[in-house]
């Protein structure tokens, strides 16, 4: 599997996880520069978390228009993966890739925790290494994460299986409490209708090493790297 | 010849808070009376904030040499070895009193200053921490504060990408009028690309990189360095604003044009911006240095050489580059969409020439005026010996926990750091929450450990002990985490140095301070001084805060607080004596600020932290936490409620001092042969008692007293947000 990064002014968690995708899959995966208008040749593109252009604007809105997103969208719409993590949902929602938009945390404050999320569906290219209905443990750390789509966009993804990961609680139930963010439905991912574009807001590359807190995250790239090899 | 210039007045230059004395001073280092421009500079290069005037004196006494030492205090940062051709760069500087006048601004350019001290040495940042004071949790303007400064800190290390992994807070009515704000960094770099800011070479061109000029910040530096009164609102255009996004870019594309050999020299633009970092560049290197200021790049039109050289805009860097490398050192810049501008060039004058459209509008000495700075030994008086205190029994211990676990000082942090991101970098091996944080050094099994530590209230009590105590309290976090201290950085936070009673203060925590790091093998590398931190005539408590370093070789090898076995045995190992002077148990369940603070007795301390240390080591021990605020039950509650277990109290002690008096150098830790801790305990001659065992889900006393850990939890989360809601 060759696997992509890329990197916007403001990236910070893309060294992260091209440190997890170089231990998964045993080479270094190329950093792609925001500015750069071709791609190289992919299995997966990864958008990394972090500030892209400051989050000035809209999270995500300056990072959409990047000369970059266009071959990320023009391969996207051919089938390749894309993986977006915290900061890279937000630039797929605002490049169109994916439906909703990410709003300001219910509470108003950034935060940053391990929260439970529940797989809600193991048959997806991302996901096949987990269980159905799997409860894992992954950190957020976002000011900007609150899931919202129209209540027709809403039903199409429930409808449709596109909602990936859910917050729930301990004991896996989508709770009001386990909602971190004030979400839609206890939205954490969604994937597009082909399956082969995910955004999620929780830190999957955070949790792929026991030393530092556990590897619930690690098992997501797994599953990528045995889908796509 | 006028003793002022057509541009001044006696009147401009109070303005510029200079003293009619050192005005004097500086007519005869100019050898004519300054100009505007010129009397700007001296203004800000005397203040106290720039100059250390009131505190040089006594620093020079602390030690800051040692085999592990590469660079000790006088540069951006201070350096230690760490091995394996590695070095650790760290520093701590406050932002009290802009954060008073506008907490998230305020704050978040704290953080920018201090991560800009340490990546400008050439490293790159790798873990944030911050020492926070506020008033009380009553008073109207806490709330607003803590909030402000919170969301400050966060909302810049969260946006640059370095994890905020640490840091303390403390509530105290003498804070009411001035907040403490002090913020650390700590940075990683190869020993041979290390940077420094001598500008040796003459005839190399001075560069400015980073943000554009503007009018923020004017007259920052001079604020600071004077006290608060009703009108200090009015000073709220002298806070910067930051912009973390450019502060990312600016640390990517330092490191990026670091790792080339074309910088000769580089230092940031901090407090008192491009004057201080010119002068600083060139006095250290022996030079001189011309600038031309209209090529300065900037905000808006219209702006003057004053404005320009006294303008604190943030995440702005100078440069001295190998001839030629200009253009190498511009496409970097402009890669990462930065502002990049030749502003001038390295002399043998000895002088400060600052040029506009190639017109002289100043020239300065820069080593009259930089060095010559004034330096004074203020009168100082000691503060007197508190008298022993007694206070009655607790009629119930646990009730008294449950009180102490959710009182301000003492209960969970957790709303304040979950919303830092102290996970970035993905090498937070250490959570916030624990003695000290541990930071992986990238790519490898070593581990940096890091605290913040000071305890104000024995400090007041007691300055040279409490001076002692904050050093021996951060050799205690880094030893009880496994970690061998290395060294230290200090943030002298203190009132109005002119009042005698005040400079006994920073004299007697200077000295204590200066022991316990000669004393522990902790030399200070690096530091800053925060004065004048009154509002109306109330001074803050004295508040010497430390931020030490120390390195682990394995990070398989770390100790937490956490509980993790039922059936282990906790041991409190070191002396308990029961002293409950100035203890929070005093302060929290009986209302008394009262009474001696703990002694503190250095070759105990080292002994007993070389022990503990020992034995995680040696793989004997992962569960340790030291016994600090609030004593020993303290203790014991937070290794229960870290852990999620159930602690069963078997020694016989009952009285209220040995379960909450403060002595120092003890730790408790747990494991399942107590006996191997009590063997090796006896050889070397340290005390240990066994406490208790891990059992159940609640803490009970042999009296059959229990309360649940959960309730005890609800409590201890619960402190912060029920204050701050």
């Amino acid at each position: 599997m060759k696997a992509g990064v890329i990197v916007f002014p403001g990236s910070n968690c893309d060294r992260d996880v091209a440190v997890v995708l170089e231990a998964v899959t045993g080479s270094a995966p190329a950093m792609v520069w925001h500015g750069d208008h071709d791609l190289p040749e992919l299995d997966l593109i990864v958008l990394p978390g972090g500030f892209s252009y400051g989050d000035y604007l809209r999270c995500g809105a300056m990072s959409a228009k990047s000369p970059i997103m266009r071959e990320v969208v023009k391969a996207a719409e051919a089938g390749t993966a894309v993986l977006g993590i915290c900061n890279g949902f937000q630039v797929l929602t605002e490049a169109g890739l994916l439906p909703g938009a990410l709003m300001r945390n219910r509470d108003l404050n950034f935060i940053c925790k391990d929260v439970w999320l529940r797989v809600e569906d193991c048959a997806s290219r991302f996901t096949l290494g987990y269980e159905d209905e799997q409860r894992i443990l992954v950190p957020i750390a976002h000011h900007d994460g609150n899931y919202y789509a129209d209540d027709a966009t809403l039903e199409r993804l429930e409808g449709e299986g596109q909602v990936l990961f859910r917050y729930v609680d301990e004991q896996g139930e989508a709770s009001k409490a386990a909602n971190p963010n004030g979400s839609r439905n206890n939205i954490a991912g969604i994937l597009n209708a082909d399956g082969n574009v995910l955004g999620m807001m929780p830190h999957p590359e955070r949790m792929a090493e026991a030393a530092l807190g556990g590897t619930d995250g690690r098992v997501l790239f797994e599953s990528l790297l045995d889908t796509l090899s | 010849m006028s003793l002022y210039h057509p541009e001044t007045s006696a009147e401009i230059v109070a303005e510029h808070g200079l003293a009619p004395d050192e005005y004097e001073k500086a007519v005869a280092i100019m050898g004519r009376a300054p100009n505007l421009l010129e009397l700007g500079i001296f203004s800000v290069m005397w203040s106290e904030h720039c100059s250390y005037k009131s505190s040089k004196l006594w620093l020079k006494t602390l030690p800051t040499e040692g085999p592990q030492v590469i660079q000790g205090p006088g540069e951006n940062a201070g350096v230690v070895d760490i091995g394996d051709g590695q070095a650790a760069i760290f520093k701590i500087e406050s932002h009290n009193h802009p954060s008073f006048i506008e907490p998230y601004q305020g704050a978040a350019t704290g953080v920018g200053g201090i991560l800009r001290d340490v990546f400008t040495m050439g490293a790159r940042p790798v873990a944030n921490l911050n020492a926070l004071r506020f008033g009380a949790p009553d008073h109207p303007r806490t709330k607003h504060l803590v909030k402000g400064v919170v969301a400050g800190i966060g909302g810049y290390g969260n946006c640059v990408g370095v994890p905020t992994v640490g840091g303390e807070i403390n509530f105290h009515p003498a804070y009411n009028g001035n907040c403490l704000v002090n913020a650390m960094t700590v940075g990683l770099a190869d020993t041979d690309k290390i940077f420094y800011s001598a500008a040796s070479q003459i005839g190399v061109p001075v560069v400015y990189v980073g943000s554009k000029t503007g009018r923020d910040g004017i007259h920052g530096a001079t604020m600071a360095s004077t006290e608060f009164d009703e009108d200090s609102e009015e000073k709220r255009p002298t806070v910067q604003v930051g912009d973390p996004f450019t502060e990312k870019l600016l640390i990517e594309a330092c490191l990026e044009l670091m790792a080339t050999d074309a910088i000769l020299a580089i230092q940031d633009m901090g407090a008192a911006g491009l004057t201080s970092s010119s002068f600083e560049m060139a006095s250290k290197g022996g030079t001189g240095v011309v600038l031309e200021l209209d090529k300065v790049p900037m905000r808006e039109a219209g702006m003057t050489p004053y404005e320009l050289m006294l303008s604190e805009s943030q995440e702005r860097m100078l440069m001295t580059l190998k001839p030629g490398r200009e253009p190498e050192a511009q496409a970097i810049m402009e890669k990462w969409g930065l502002d990049f501008a030749v502003v001038g060039t390295i002399t043998d004058t000895g002088r400060m020439q600052l040029k506009w459209d190639g017109e002289t509008v100043g020239d300065l000495p820069i080593d009259p005026l930089a060095l010559a700075s004034p330096e004074y030994d203020r009168p100082h008086v000691a503060t007197p010996a508190q008298p022993a205190v007694t206070l009655p029994e607790s009629q119930d211990l646990l009730s008294d926990l449950a009180t102490l676990i959710a009182s301000p000082d003492l209960c969970s942090r957790r709303w304040v750091w979950e919303q830092y991101d102290h996970m970035v970098m993905g090498d937070t091996i250490q959570r916030p929450g624990g003695d000290a944080a541990v930071v992986r050094v990238h790519g490898s099994q070593k581990g940096l450990a890091m605290s913040v530590d000071c305890s104000p209230r024995y400090c007041l009590a007691d300055p040279q002990s409490g001076g002692a105590q904050a050093v021996a309290e951060g050799f205690r976090n880094l030893s009880a985490v496994g970690a061998k201290p290395l060294a230290v950085t200090n943030n002298l936070n203190f009132g109005n140095p002119q009042k005698p009673e005040i400079m006994g203060q920073l004299v007697g925590a200077v000295q204590g301070m200066g022991e316990a790091c000669k004393a522990l093998d902790m030399p200070v590398v690096s530091g800053n001084v925060s004065l004048y931190n009154e509002t109306e005539g109330q001074a803050i408590l004295p508040t010497p805060v430390i931020g030490s370093l120390g390195l682990m070789a394995d990070i398989d090898r770390m100790a937490t607080v956490a509980l993790k076995r039922d059936g282990d045995t906790l041991v409190v190992i070191g002396q308990s004596q029961g002293h409950l002077g100035q203890s929070l148990y005093a302060r929290e369940c009986h209302g008394l600020e009262a009474g001696p603070a703990p002694a503190i007795d250095l070759q105990r301390e080292r002994a007993t932290g070389d022990f503990v240390r020992g034995l995680i080591e040696e793989g004997l021990v992962d569960t340790c936490h030291d016994v600090s605020d609030g004593g020993l039950l303290v203790a014991v509650a937070e290794m229960a409620i870290a852990g999620d277990k159930g602690v069963a109290i078997v020694s016989a002690e009952t009285s209220t001092a040995f379960w909450y008096g403060e002595e120092q150098a003890r730790y408790v830790v747990a494991l399942p042969d107590a006996a191997v801790v009590q063997e090796r305990a006896k050889a070397a001659g340290i005390p240990v008692h066994i406490l208790a065992r891990v059992e159940g889900d609640a803490i009970t006393l042999p009296s059959g007293q229990i309360v649940a850990t959960r309730d005890l939890r609800s409590k201890f989360e619960g402190g912060l947000p029920t204050l701050l809601a």
